[in-house]
């Protein structure tokens, strides 16, 4: 596995690149709601955070394991398991610790809202069948996502004193990981070349049009986009949040790496 | 619990789905949520990620109007010696009885 270059020469590196870009985003956003089980603000809400864990980790199993056919690879748990943190492409937004409540959601809906546009033009695009099949899957469960996350900006931003003070700290704090959203480098253009994937710089006037107008209607100041943004991931430079992740979520597999299940 | 945090709950909303088109709804349970959207959404979280139906309703239970066990007397005694308003004394011709 190459570190810090990792642009792809071929197609097929191309479209694994694309693949495990989303995947590893959505693996990692994924653990980091399901640190939420058993701790929900309330039973049903618990239930809806795992939910959607569920969602995310599925969706990254099914891309590791297009990526892993791809490649050849027999076992797609490797993709998940067996890489460190300077392997993983996620952006930092979704490797952030869990923070409270109105932290959890700031970021599941700033995500959402990206992964709604990302799918839906790329479910225009994408000429390869099995990946594009798999990409309207998830695209109907994202409209879920966002459609949880959104309510609840709502009603965070315009609910009590402490809601709407916590909700705001929430997206003035996210503010400076938001920009990697819109990172595009040398493997999304050969991608995008092949129709394997969509120019996200593209998608930033309707991702901020949706955000701009969801926070004024929740009452809350939108965060200065003129400010340090944070990049770098998706070529293996992470926070140092990403390690004690990854070390919880490994740690098995690699201490008994021929476990099965019976 | 104490007093204050049974105070600070959620409000009650009674969950009713629908099995297929066509089908009358059924109650399925209760859910706690803020208001009606958030109540539709926990429902779906709560009794349909099995494919369990295609529609939802959600009603404030504070809003349903229940008989108590008092009435079951005057409610549901009565037809106990009706059973004339049962169509059992037809003989059901033997091609409909295979169909049903």
């Amino acid at each position: 596995m190459s570190t810090f270059d990792t642009t792809p020469e071929t197609k097929q590196d191309a479209i694994v690149e694309v693949m495990l870009r989303l995947a590893d985003d959505r693996l990692i956003h994924g653990h980091r709601l399901s640190e939420w089980t058993g701790h929900g603000p309330e039973l049903e809400e618990d239930l809806a955070l795992a939910n959607v864990a569920l969602d995310m980790i599925g969706h990254a199993a099914s891309l590791y394991s297009y990526a892993a056919e791809l490649e050849g690879n027999e076992d797609e748990d490797y993709y998940a398991y067996f890489r460190d943190d300077i392997d993983f492409k996620n952006i930092a937004m979704v490797e952030l610790p869990r923070g409270d409540f109105a932290f959890t959601i700031a970021r599941q809906f700033l995500f959402s809202i990206f992964s709604y546009f990302l799918y839906f033009e790329l479910v225009k695009t994408v000429e390869d069948e099995q990946f594009n099949g798999m990409l309207r899957k998830h695209l109907k469960e994202i409209k879920y996502h966002l459609r949880h996350s959104r309510e609840w900006v709502l009603r965070l931003g315009d609910g009590t004193d402490e809601s709407h003070q916590r909700i705001q700290e929430a997206f003035d704090e996210i503010w400076m990981y938001t920009g990697e959203l819109f990172d595009k480098d040398d493997a999304d253009d050969i991608a995008i070349k092949h129709k394997l994937y969509v120019d996200v710089t593209s998608l930033k006037p309707e991702w901020k049009k949706i955000v701009d107008e969801t926070l004024e209607e929740a009452t809350i100041e939108i965060p200065d986009d003129d400010q340090f943004m944070y990049s770098g991931s998706r070529k293996g430079r992470h926070t140092e949040h990403l390690g004690p992740l990854l070390a919880q979520m490994q740690f098995l597999r690699r201490s008994q790496p021929d476990a099965e299940w019976k | 619990m104490s007093e204050k945090s049974q105070n600070t709950e959620w409000p009650l909303w009674e969950v009713f789905y629908q099995p297929k088109d066509g089908k009358p709804f059924e109650h399925a349970g209760n859910v706690h949520a803020p208001d009606s959207e958030m109540a539709l959404q926990n429902a779906r979280d709560t009794y349909a990620r099995r494919n369990e139906g295609i529609g939802i309703w959600v009603v404030p239970t504070d809003q349903i109007t229940a008989s108590t066990p008092e009435d079951q007397g005057p409610f549901f005694d009565p037809a106990n010696d009706k059973p004339y308003r049962h169509p059992q004394f037809y003989s059901v011709p033997r091609v409909v009885k295979k169909r049903t």
